[in-house]
């Protein structure tokens, strides 16, 4: 963010240059078109590393920008999954307004919520969301009736997007329908973290004790982008749902929680794109190791992640960027 | 709120008591501070300085007594809400956001205050006026050169005049300035003090300071406090020849605890 050190000459240009679109950002959008080209026989996996971006992507709001640390963020994206499935198989497979219902209804949850995650940090913080992620995962798997418990839920069918596209076996709807929803979700979360808000949550991150000093009022900070954070989770949540036709109570485990966080650490929280960059390394890893080896392929997971937070503390791409810098000269 | 009666003190407390526990970090302090005026605070370490500043800006809650500011009532006001209404203070020790530019940490406090840090559907550069204001502080401190870098690349009495200058940003009445040249070396110590001598006289300030000099120089009323009490109020002239004080200062029976 502040490696622009091209001469600024006011501080209208300042903000201008710290919010302009990027060369690299452009091409880093090009290159989600490969896969349509490159590796059409991996669309289902390519639209799943969609829906877990936009996941991380969530995560990345409240975690890289507020310094909310949740190892219960799948509360929402299980709640925006059962959310759209549910409207489904009680016969409305609209798929933008379920997307909408699974965003509004993780958004209330998360709004109720967000009053007492406002009030605590660190380690309490961590074993609230925890408690939380918990709570509504154990009463997904006893509300059998509603969501079908361990046997997951069946009978979700989707209509055609606009009428027109439907979701087919090789999964190029349901990449395209998740990549768009994932661009989107994309562009607003870049909008919040260029506003005046999201320099507001940069500045609870950074120090959460000068912030009432010059007049910041935090927990209202927190719950609206808890609540803004829970409705992206609950879209992709409902994403998950409708392009795989049906929600398995994994959408709310605390292993899809835990992975999250991974991959944005893995990734490098706080910069947008470590969400995405890093659900794209652990979804393809996951991929080919447990195509060579199923049962241990978390073993990789950890030695990964190991060696990342070791040598590089903003994760892949925060290591990139050092390198790029370091290579384009002093700055 | 109400036209500048020049009558009503800026600041005043009215018998504040605090203990932690056994343990009394301030016992019946009443102070009042005039609009416009310079008053420090001093008195030995643990004598409950920056507690009364906690207290008065809301981090801490008294057990008994209450604090006005501009004659309201603001004794259960939340910090925040108390900044709004124009009371402010800095920090003894360096609490500023390190990876945020000096620009943005100002801008920060100007969106803050015009209540427009709540907006995300517009990108910053729609405000480039709080960013201007920002830039202006920061001239008016000698920042405009360290203004794009990170504050955690700043040199230490740069950090120090940020602190100020996120203090000024809120547009305050009042003040409290929790030791500012606290670890500036001794000649650059007296040209912080002279930058806050020259801050607009609509700002009531009271200050916590060890250095005597700068303390004579700058405080038209002087407010020694000792072990949780006030020990004395008076002018530079009368704190000077006070045996008590210089009882408290010079050793005679230390009163490290009270």
């Amino acid at each position: 963010m502040s490696l622009t050190t091209d001469p600024v000459s006011g501080p209208y240009q300042y903000l201008k240059a710290q919010s302009r679109w990027r060369v690299l950002e452009v091409a880093f959008w090009l290159c989600t078109l490969l896969p349509y080209f490159l590796f059409p026989n991996y669309l289902v996996l390519a639209s799943q590393i969609a829906i877990t971006a936009l996941f991380a992507l969530s995560l990345d709001l409240i975690l890289g920008y507020a310094g909310i640390v949740s190892l219960g963020h799948a509360a929402f994206f299980g709640l925006g999954a059962y959310a759209a499935g549910i409207l489904s198989k009680h016969g409305w497979g609209e798929p933008i307004t379920g997307l909408i219902v699974g965003g509004v209804i993780a958004a209330l949850v998360g709004y109720a919520s967000s009053f007492i995650i406002s009030r605590f940090r660190h380690l309490t913080l961590i074993m609230i969301t925890l408690g939380l992620g918990l709570l509504l995962h154990e009463a997904a798997n006893s509300a059998h009736f509603l969501t079908g418990g361990a046997d997951g839920l069946q009978g979700v069918k989707i209509w055609k997007i606009f009428g027109l596209y439907g979701f087919d076996l090789w999964g190029y709807t349901a990449y395209t329908y998740s990549l768009i929803v994932l661009f989107l979700g994309f562009l607003l979360a870049r909008r919040i973290t260029n506003s005046p808000f999201g320099l507001a949550l940069r500045g609870i991150r950074e120090n959460a004790v000068r912030m009432p000093a010059i007049g910041a009022p935090s927990h209202a900070h927190i719950r609206k982008i808890y609540t803004i954070s829970a409705a992206m989770a609950g879209v992709a949540g409902a994403l998950l749902a409708q392009t795989t036709e049906t929600v398995a109570l994994e959408v709310l485990s605390f292993q899809r929680s835990a992975d999250t966080l991974v991959m944005l650490v893995l990734g490098g929280a706080g910069m947008l794109y470590g969400g995405i960059v890093g659900s794209a390394i652990f979804m393809i890893a996951r991929d080919q190791f447990s195509g060579i080896n199923p049962q241990y392929w978390y073993f990789w997971i950890g030695l990964l992640l190991i060696v990342v937070v070791m040598v590089l503390p903003n994760g892949v791409l925060g290591g990139l960027k050092k390198l790029f810098t370091t290579w384009r000269g002093p700055s | 709120m109400s036209a500048p009666d020049k009558t009503i003190p800026a600041l005043s407390t009215q018998s504040v008591d605090k203990s932690f526990g056994s343990l009394v970090v301030a016992k019946g302090i009443s102070l009042t501070l005039p609009q416009g005026e310079r008053y420090a605070l001093i008195g030995p370490n643990g004598a409950g300085k920056t507690t009364l500043i906690n207290l008065m800006t809301g981090m801490l809650n008294p057990d008994n007594g209450r604090i006005f500011l501009g004659g309201d009532d603001i004794t259960t006001l939340k910090p925040d809400a108390r900044v709004k209404r124009g009371l402010v203070r800095t920090f003894q020790i360096n609490t500023l956001f390190p990876h945020l530019t000096a620009l943005e940490s100002v801008t920060l406090a100007i969106c803050e205050r015009r209540g427009d840090a709540g907006v995300w559907w517009k990108g910053l550069p729609s405000y480039h006026r709080d960013a201007e204001e920002a830039y202006g502080i920061l001239s008016s401190l000698k920042l405009s050169p360290v203004a794009y870098k990170p504050t955690h690349e700043l040199a230490y009495g740069q950090q120090r005049l940020l602190e100020i200058a996120l203090a000024l940003a809120t547009k305050p009445k009042v003040l409290l300035l929790d030791e500012p040249a606290a670890g500036v070396p001794h000649e650059e110590s007296s040209e912080l003090f002279s930058v806050i001598a020259e801050l607009s006289k609509d700002i009531a300030i009271l200050f916590i300071e060890h250095d005597m000099n700068v303390v004579f120089r700058f405080a038209s009323r002087i407010i020694v406090m000792v072990g949780g009490a006030i020990l004395v109020d008076g002018t530079p002239d009368e704190i000077a020849a006070d045996p008590r004080v210089r009882e408290v200062y010079l050793g005679k029976g230390h009163r490290a605890h009270g």
